[in-house]
């Protein structure tokens, strides 16, 4: 009873095994890839461990405060640098280990070829609420 | 109407309609309609029987979904036949319920959810919200559950031990949305303790009655975690204290020790001291020891490394701490302290940064990030 959360990169994660971006693939791969995806959610709804997913746009821009009266500091669109976050799933499962082994499933996706890609998938616990129980 | 009062009827209707043939997953099912249908009638019209009415209500309910589903045609005809009327007493059935929800093929998620609802009551959006995941997802994880157990036999012995460990996971949670879970764990636990004559499920309904009398002194105003040491102890209910000191002495009494009643002993060492200065470090100790040898559990032997820090010193508990794996959950945060006790403050203020950010809850690496600047304060120099 733990939430993890897969993090998926645009940019900034390491090399996956089938590294080809997603526009040099068929467009026959690229529908296989969004139903692998489909299929894993609604698999993850039916084992009760789905919490949550969406995808973000790569576009975006850093937003500062600028003190008082004065509109806040942007500052983008992103250096081509950037670690580039392109969506995330929000799991809530028994163990550290089964958090593993979805992100394994998830990285699997089908790409190029119709491979799986290998993608590199960030997974981060969720600091929970305080245990009743201390001592 | 009093909610809690319907939902304790919750198992022992659910009990009857599984003794009369129904199937565990579908009787739940009746069972949760009734109450809602309960929730919605009982107000302008309170039933004399509420027992009667809820089997009636939930029965009747059964035999419509049984109808309703053509691939349920021959369970229907089994359902047709006019019922003998329901056993009287609903302990041993409500009994049987926690054994089947906590059944050791389910996962501990499951069983929790399971638990909440067929013997809790509780509706799956209840569920659901008290642990932060969408209804639909919950409603899964609950229908999975009943098909999980869907083959185990209702009137086979179970093991209290899988049951305690499940009211655990519901009272450790805490509480978050509208469901109290502390106070639910607390509940099903007497229920529990009602139903069956067992040391250790004494022991466990100690513990939670001796952790939860703390509970309005355990967070600030502003939500910040107030350690033991530093609880306003006129806060704490001596209600709750004295009745789990009380369950636990019979329990002790016994002479059948377990790790619940080892840990309610602690806890009442605690709630009997006036004031943090006067606890009885020794003692609590000697439970420690007496927990470590039951469980054999590193964590303890952790949380006895402060007991030993408090009883002989915080050099006696940096020694007992070094034979420990550093990797162990609040390592750092123990280390901390007694380095801070020792006198070491810089080692200490840098141990707490390092354990807040090892924390695994917020609370508690927000309370290790003030324990980090309070100290660091003190040791830059005078800016000024």
């Amino acid at each position: 009873m733990a939430k993890y959360l897969l993090l998926k990169h645009y940019r900034g994660a390491p090399a996956p095994v089938n590294d080809v971006s997603m526009d040099k693939w068929t467009p026959e791969e690229v529908s296989a890839h969004m139903q692998y995806m489909r299929d894993f959610s609604a698999q993850l709804e039916k084992t009760g461990e789905w919490v949550d997913g969406q995808a973000l746009a790569p576009t975006g821009m850093w937003v500062r405060y600028d003190g008082e009266d004065r509109p806040p500091v942007t500052d983008g669109p992103f250096a081509e640098t950037k670690d580039l976050i392109a969506g995330w799933m929000i799991i809530d499962v028994d163990s550290e280990n089964r958090a593993i082994e979805l992100a394994g499933e998830l990285s699997a996706a089908p790409g190029a070829g119709g491979r799986p890609i290998h993608e590199w998938l960030e997974v981060r616990p969720f600091l929970t609420g305080p245990p009743t129980i201390t001592e | 109407m009093n909610d809690v009062l319907l939902r304790t009827l919750t198992p022992e209707v659910l009990a009857v309609l599984v003794r009369r043939g129904a199937d565990f997953a579908a009787a739940e099912d009746a069972v949760q309609e009734a109450l809602i249908e309960a929730v919605r009638v009982w107000p302008d019209d309170p039933p004399r029987e509420p027992k009667g009415w809820l089997v009636t209500v939930a029965w009747r309910r059964f035999l419509d979904m049984a109808r309703a589903d053509a691939a349920r045609r021959r369970r229907e005809d089994v359902a047709e036949e006019e019922p003998l009327p329901g056993p009287a007493s609903g302990v041993d059935d409500t009994l049987q319920l926690y054994f089947l929800c906590a059944h050791p093929s389910l996962t501990p998620s499951s069983a929790v959810a399971l638990t909440l609802r067929a013997v809790g009551g509780l509706t799956t959006r209840q569920i659901a919200e008290a642990y932060l995941v969408p209804e639909a997802t919950m409603a899964q994880r609950i229908s999975r559950a009943k098909r999980t157990v869907s083959g185990v036999r209702f009137d086979q012995p179970g093991d209290v031990a899988t049951v305690l460990r499940v009211l655990y996971l519901v009272f450790n949670e805490g509480y978050s949305g509208d469901v109290d879970l502390a106070a639910e764990a607390v509940r099903l636990t007497r229920q529990l303790a009602a139903a069956i004559d067992h040391p250790e499920v004494a022991g466990l309904l100690a513990l939670m009655l001796l952790h939860h009398a703390r509970r309005a002194a355990r967070t600030a105003p502003d939500g910040s975690l107030v350690p033991l040491a530093e609880q306003d102890r006129s806060r704490w209910d001596t209600t709750s204290i004295a009745e789990g000191v009380e369950i636990l002495q019979a329990a002790l009494a016994r002479d059948r020790l377990g790790e619940f009643q080892a840990q309610a002993a602690i806890a009442a060492l605690h709630a009997d001291a006036p004031t943090a200065a006067e606890t009885d470090w020794v003692q609590i100790l000697e439970w420690y020891d007496e927990l470590a040898r039951l469980t054999g559990n590193p964590i303890v032997r952790l949380n006895r490394a402060v007991a030993v820090g408090e009883a002989d010193g915080p050099r006696a508990g940096l020694a007992a701490l070094a034979g420990l794996d550093d990797s162990l959950p609040r390592h750092t945060a123990v280390a901390a302290w007694l380095h801070e006790r020792d006198g070491d403050l810089p080692t200490a203020a840098r141990l707490y940064a390092d354990a807040a950010r090892k924390a695994p809850n917020l609370a508690e690496r927000d309370h290790l990030t003030r324990q980090a600047a309070r100290l660091n304060t003190h040791l830059r120099p005078d800016e000024a």
